[in-house]
């Protein structure tokens, strides 16, 4: 009993709650004529999407710069990444991986500068990385209207310039991932072997740095950084490497993310993208500090179940449309949760 | 000491105003406004704005950096408004009768606020900011499915046609201006809400009273540091949250004199942005994340809203699109704002590392410490 209480209190309350909390809405959706297959089958839809954004919040988390509130930037260079793709006319699986290549080099950039920026302002990081996401998405909506892009496909019929606010992906590279070997059971539930193999992969790779010298340097820099730096270890290279690496899986992130949602947003649209990531990871038991594969898999697993399930069973329930206000109350109660939770550790 | 003028120490300790008054002072001829109109509106947004970000100062002075929680002070407002219009009580009486209702709420809500800051002490920005996106959330269950249907409503012309919620804008022609007009003066063909002034003016003189009684010079001494502070018998963490549930009073009215202004209400849209015009208000006339003055607060509203005037006006002329100065300008608020942050973040710092560079007894001249506190 004592040791099931020590579980609950170091798991944290709100995370049974939510998983309990799903399992009954997974329980109640076929009295109220929900059905389970195709709720399954869009619940791992959307973790195939969202998972390396969530990711890619691990290595600054690991390193010890927070959350990153700024994933903005890897999206704005994912976006980026994207559009020359299709500017310069790649489709299909060149288009994708085309998109991927050119995406990582500008992400790296940006990480680099950004993780300069974060380094000076140590202890600070979270706020400042809102913003300079925040500032970084409207001054890229100036340069979305201003570069010269000119495929059809992306630029507005009528003015012939600027980039339209949704850009669709038919014909490039929309769902490529989703359907590579893709498993139709029943006539529901479809498995989208790709793009989960390919999410796999991506935290399989993660997984392996973090195993590797550099990757152990980086957790003992978040986890103390004098001890780092009396074993040798440059807090601030660490710190760089790590929000570059974050940026470059905020990069590919938003891509597999376009190509199972079949459009790309532009201007305003990663505004707040970073928040559910945020609020997934911290769901599946990371905290401000401390996060793993396993949080990130089973955190974006029972989010986005959530996500799916309480629209349709709770709308059936009800006949109101409530999935909203449970969206915003869960996500952002799971991060302010997490937020007030370390100071009470380490008092 | 006589201290000289150090004009470069004096731009970088305001460079976020210098960029401000640069960009306004090239973007105002461009955009081909009149005097008149820009005058007009500033004065229109000084009567508007001004009480919503003089609610940051006290939590700043508590060292509490930017209350980012102030929009709970905004719903506050919202539902003190929502049941003026329900009750159809108008002109000036609505408007008290609205921040008699919401004050209990932002009483309760800002001892909340308070308390979830104690928590989270070090982070009280993200966490705030955070609140307030999770009370946004509860507003909305409260607005959207409890008014009408647990909480009576009378009015059906605000209810949505289902029976229950309240509808997606809400008109405030009952309580429309009535402050503004209560005293508007016409002078050099320019209207003045005395009204709206008198009351800004009132506020004025209640923080500078504020500043110098006992519990101010608590507010400003944990401010300073928190362990002295509680060492000399100051609460601590009880002050904290006073600072805060005065800061989200004042953003309940600060709500309900802006909304009076404008004259309708986006029911769950209008807190969205009020912390972000705030914040970026404040910073921008010139305060940091520990220090802001009545002085800040007046200088950062008329630059912000300058640029938010004649910005879309300015893309307009120079790039034939209105939408790249609205981009440009919310690109630059956000930019101010990151920028703010992040110099007093590495201001510390190195005020950090002096401290540390004089405990290995190295001489330094205190005077390299910068703006450090």
């Amino acid at each position: 009993m004592l040791k099931i209480k020590e579980f609950a209190a170091d798991f944290g309350w709100p995370r049974i709650i939510i998983f309990f909390f799903l399992i009954t809405l997974f329980i109640v959706a076929p009295f109220v004529g929900v059905s389970i297959s195709m709720s399954l089958s869009d619940t791992l839809n959307r973790f195939g999407q969202n998972a390396i954004l969530v990711l890619a919040l691990v290595p600054m988390v690991q390193a010890g710069c927070g959350l990153n509130f700024g994933l903005p930037v890897g999206i704005i260079a994912g976006l980026l990444g994207a559009t020359i793709a299709m500017q310069i006319g790649l489709t299909g699986w060149f288009g994708f991986f085309g998109a991927v290549a050119i995406c990582l080099p500008i992400a790296a950039l940006f990480g680099w500068l950004y993780g300069q920026l974060l380094n000076k302002v140590k202890g600070e990081e979270m706020t400042i990385a809102m913003y300079v996401g925040f500032s970084l998405v409207t001054f890229f909506s100036i340069l979305w209207l201003l570069l010269p892009y000119s495929s059809p496909a992306m630029v507005w019929g009528y003015t012939g310039k600027g980039l339209r606010t949704t850009i669709t992906l038919d014909n490039f590279w929309s769902r490529i991932l989703n359907d590579f070997m893709a498993v139709r059971i029943g006539e529901n539930f479809v498995f989208p072997t790709g793009m989960i193999l390919f999410a796999l992969f991506c935290a399989f790779l993660v997984y392996l740095f973090f195993r590797s010298k550099t990757g152990t340097a980086m957790t003992a820099v978040g986890s103390n950084p004098d001890f780092a730096r009396a074993g040798g270890v440059s807090s601030d290279k660490m710190r760089t490497i790590s929000v570059m690496l974050s940026t470059m899986l905020g990069a590919v992130g938003i891509l597999v993310y376009q190509q199972s949602f079949g459009f790309i947003q532009m201007y305003q649209a990663p505004l707040f993208m970073a928040f559910p990531a945020v609020a997934a990871l911290l769901i599946g038991g990371a905290s401000v500090n401390k996060a793993s594969m396993l949080n990130v898999i089973v955190g974006t697993f029972l989010f986005q179940g959530i996500l799916t399930m309480t629209p349709s069973v709770i709308n059936s329930v009800l006949q109101t449309d409530m999935s909203e206000v449970i969206r915003i109350v869960l996500s952002n109660g799971m991060i302010l949760y997490a937020l007030t939770r370390k100071t009470k550790v380490t008092k | 000491m006589k201290k000289k003028f150090d004009f470069r120490r004096f731009i970088a300790d305001n460079v976020v105003v210098v960029i401000f008054l640069i960009l306004t002072a090239i973007a105002t001829p461009i955009s081909g406004l009149s005097a008149n109109y820009i005058l007009q509106d500033i004065i229109t947004r000084i009567g508007r704005n001004s009480f919503l970000v003089f609610s940051l100062l006290l939590p700043i002075m508590a060292g509490m950096g930017l209350n980012f929680g102030m929009v709970l002070g905004a719903m506050a407002g919202e539902i003190g408004l929502i049941f003026a219009v329900d009750w159809n009580i108008s002109g000036v009486w609505g408007l008290g009768f609205s921040v008699l209702v919401g004050l209990p709420i932002a009483i309760i809500l800002g001892w909340a606020a308070g308390a979830v800051l104690n928590r989270a002490k070090g982070r009280e920005m993200a966490t705030g900011y955070i609140l307030g996106f999770f009370m946004d959330g509860v507003y909305q269950f409260v607005v959207l499915y409890l008014m009408g249907s647990l909480i009576p409503m009378r009015s059906l012309a605000i209810t949505l046609s289902r029976g229950y919620g309240i509808r997606n804008t809400l008109n405030l022609d009952s309580v429309r201006q009535s402050l503004d007009n209560m005293m508007m003066v016409k002078l050099f063909g320019l209207n003045f809400p005395v009204g709206t002034f008198i009351i800004v003016g009132l506020l004025c003189v209640f923080i500078v009273w504020f500043r110098k009684t006992k519990l101010g010079q608590d507010m400003r001494a944990i401010g300073q540091d928190q362990l002295v502070s509680n060492a000399s018998g100051i609460p601590v963490e009880t002050t904290r949250i006073i600072a805060i549930v005065m800061s989200t009073v004042l953003a309940m009215i600060g709500q309900v004199i802006f909304l009076q202004n404008m004259g309708n209400m986006a029911t769950y849209n209008a807190h969205r942005q009020t912390g972000f015009f705030a914040v970026a208000a404040i910073l921008v006339g010139g305060a940091s994340v520990t220090k802001a003055t009545i002085p800040n607060v007046f200088v950062g509203v008329v630059l912000l809203h300058l640029m938010y005037i004649v910005m879309p006006r300015a893309g307009a002329e120079l790039f034939g699109s209105a939408q790249i100065g609205e981009y440009f300008r919310d690109a630059f608020s956000y930019g101010a704002i990151a920028l703010a942050l992040v110099l007093h973040a590495w201001r510390k710092r190195r005020g950090v590392e002096i401290d540390r560079a004089g405990l290995r007894m190295n001489t330094v001249d205190p005077a390299a410490k910068g703006g450090a506190v």
